[in-house]
């Protein structure tokens, strides 16, 4: 491997990483508030690729970017008011049982509606524009992913340290029932989430199926599972967690891919999954888990 | 009550899995008339559901033709049993076994080597013969006297594409192939083959995991190795994501791929991409020569459904695109051959329509039709086609010895 390969590699595995980093964050927003893996999060990311390839059939694209976005968000929030919100109270095995359901009532709809063969991702003017400095050759989306990435991931931490909504969305993920208690309103905060959550999965996956030019109803699932990974790895909660989770996953996937070992590249997902719950399982950043008596 | 109700309940389930039961073919249907069934076993969703479905149009669209069959002076209803394989092998063998309790006589399908491989030794055991229409690998028919199929091997696709490299001057070639894949591993390990023999270099062997959508990272380093032509045969989905990524990348050479890659889809979705690429296919539609049945594949037989063809057919029934995939007319001709086996054998029993497969000989729409002894077709060339101006143009056709 000579250093332009090395370059075009890194470059490869840090723009796959931003991806999986915006995903990662949906996933550690809402277990920060509801202690829920909502499995069907890697769903909404594929549903989000449909509604743009549909969206983008009739609109001009500033507008379908946008009608895409809100859809998205409209079906997290959805969601979370039909298949978790009446199980608030229930054990939380129902919650998680439940968001699989919702995972597989997702990929088995749009097989349904769009059936399994491949939709063509539209091109988003700009965005494929090829880039070549050198020997190293790319695309605009690929340099731009992992800069958007940081820029959300900075603008989310100020949402959440320094915003009364940010404040009330630390208090229920502390306690919910003190939080109530003490007049902020539940529902809206954990919608709030979800609708952050779903939204940051409508921007990766632009970022993501521009790249890929392809939506599948199954696209979501494997991309949701890293991305799972990734936010465990960070340390499940953790905003900064989520972002590194996600680039170390994406980075690392790329090189044991560029050393020849594609047969292991998944595995060794999931080996890191095993490995970081074996060492520590709260994760990087994660919090020391006190139970309160 | 709610334990009164729950029996009530179960005794209904209970009874419509008996009448269920009593449904069985050759037997009286409801309007009084013989019914023979053939199954249907394709992937309609899951990985290779788009291509599946395919295959099944031209199946249902060959039913709708040859609707009725005379055994023994009666005449039988041909009546199709779809079951979905989902494209995995576990599946698979569910849907193997509905089939077979489902009593058909004869089963078609599938696309996709891996599954019908996993089910074919459900299908010899219960004795019904099954037709394979573009399951490619060589280990589907190989010691199953049961498992016949209408298209070209993989063996057979890998050398075509080495003759074609070998005829155009390639001296230095890469290969991808999907990990676990019978198709994908089988045509790409035979082209490796072909091309040892032929005297091409292979400079680079890659390897990717089913349902992957990055292949920067093995297309940087084959684009290190500088080869002239790239063989990637591997499933519709992944077609259009190897091709976009590697002109990203700026690979400049050849890509081709098996006959699965000749599927409007992949051109849409790469974006351009796909300009250049070639294929080799089992069938190329040619309305303006096309006689026998293949007229009849094409201009239709004048009734209902089937009156001007199977590109309205696709349009107007099945609400597809006009385009012709090459897999329905294998689905067409699988079904051709089911149907004249069964007409020779008079019988609706499995051993005597696997007897008269092995006789059989007829011209369908790819071509003429007869089965060797491991129940493969005879064929000895393939079409190759290149895409111009994004559409599939035929290039030429490549024979072996």
């Amino acid at each position: 491997m000579n250093g332009m390969q090395f370059l075009q590699h890194a470059l490869t595995g840090i723009s796959v990483g931003g991806c999986y980093a915006l995903i990662a964050i949906g996933y550690t927003l809402v277990y920060g508030i509801l202690r829920l893996i909502n499995f069907a999060h890697g769903d909404i990311f594929m549903i989000a690729g449909y509604f743009m390839i549909f969206s983008f059939a009739v609109l001009p694209f500033p507008i379908a970017i946008i009608v895409t976005l809100v859809l998205t968000t409209l079906l997290g929030i959805g969601i979370e008011k039909v298949a978790y919100s009446p199980l608030r109270n229930a054990p939380r095995m129902s919650v998680m049982i439940s968001a699989i359901g919702v995972s597989y009532l997702l990929q088995n709809l749009a097989t349904y509606l769009f059936t399994a063969i491949p939709q063509p991702y539209p091109e988003i003017p700009g965005l494929k524009l090829r880039i070549e400095i050198g020997n190293i050759s790319t695309s605009f989306v690929t340099l731009i992913t992992p800069i958007i990435t940081i820029l959300i991931v900075v603008g989310l931490l100020y949402l959440v340290n320094k915003t009364k909504m940010g404040m009330a969305m630390r208090a229920v993920s502390r306690d919910y029932e003190a939080a109530s208690l003490m007049g902020i309103k539940l529902n809206q905060t954990i919608s709030f989430t979800f609708a952050i959550g779903s939204l940051l999965a409508a921007v990766g996956s632009i970022l993501y199926f521009t790249d890929r030019s392809t939506v599948f109803p199954y696209s979501g699932s494997l991309p949701g599972l890293k991305c799972f990974v990734a936010a465990v790895f960070g340390g499940i909660g953790s905003i900064p967690g989520a972002l590194l989770g996600g680039f170390f996953i994406g980075i690392c996937e790329t090189i044991i891919k560029a050393i020849g070992l594609s047969t292991f590249s998944d595995a060794f997902t999931f080996i890191v999954l095993i490995v970081m719950l074996l060492i520590k399982p709260t994760g990087l950043f994660g919090e020391k888990n006190i139970d309160k008596v | 009550m709610k334990k009164f109700l729950s029996l009530v309940l179960t005794l209904v389930m209970a009874l419509s899995l008996v009448a269920c039961g009593g449904s069985g073919s050759a037997g009286k249907a409801t309007s009084g008339e013989k019914v023979i069934r053939i199954g249907v076993f394709e992937p309609q969703t899951g990985e290779n559901g788009g291509g599946g479905i395919q295959e099944v149009y031209g199946i249902r669209y060959a039913n709708k033709i040859y609707n009725t069959i005379k055994i023994g002076g009666e005449d039988y209803k041909v009546e199709l049993y779809e079951v979905d394989n989902k494209s995995d092998k576990t599946e698979a063998v569910n849907a193997a076994q509905k089939l077979i309790a489902g009593k058909v006589s004869a089963i078609l399908g599938s696309y996709g080597s891996g599954v019908s491989i996993a089910a074919g030794e459900y299908f010899k055991e219960a004795k019904i013969p099954a037709i394979g229409c573009s399951c490619t690998n060589p280990q589907v028919t190989n010691g199953n006297e049961y498992y016949f199929r209408t298209c070209l091997l993989d063996p057979f696709q890998g050398t075509v594409m080495s003759s074609y490299c070998k005829n155009h001057g390639y001296s230095k070639v890469a290969v991808i192939t999907q990990l676990g894949d019978d198709y994908s591993e089988g045509l790409g390990g035979f082209f490796v083959k072909a091309c040892e023999k032929n005297g091409i270099e292979v400079v680079a062997q890659e390897k990717f995991q089913t349902n992957e959508q990055d292949f920067k990272a093995i297309l940087t380093n084959i684009k290190g190795k500088e080869p002239q032509f790239i063989f990637a045969p591997s499933s519709i989905a992944t077609a259009p994501l190897i091709l976009s990524q590697a002109r990203e990348l700026g690979i400049t050479c050849q890509i081709g791929g098996g006959d699965t890659w000749e599927n409007g889809t992949i051109i849409e979705n790469a974006h351009g991409a796909a300009e250049g690429m070639v294929v080799t296919t089992f069938y190329e539609a040619n309305p303006a020569t096309a006689t026998g049945e293949e007229a009849v594949f094409l201009k239709g037989n004048g009734n209902g459904e089937t009156a001007t063809g199977f590109s309205d057919y696709l349009v107007n029934v099945e609400k597809q695109p006009k385009d012709i995939p090459a897999v329905s007319a294998l689905g067409y001709d699988a079904y051709l051959a089911a149907y004249k086996a069964i007409e020779a054998a008079q019988s609706t029993d499995g051993e005597a329509i696997r007897d008269a497969l092995t006789k059989l000989t007829f011209t369908g729409v790819t071509g003429d039709i007869s089965f060797n002894s491991d129940g493969d077709a005879n064929k000895n060339a393939a079409y190759v086609k290149e895409v111009t101006d994004n559409k599939f143009v035929f290039k030429e056709i490549v024979k072996i010895d």
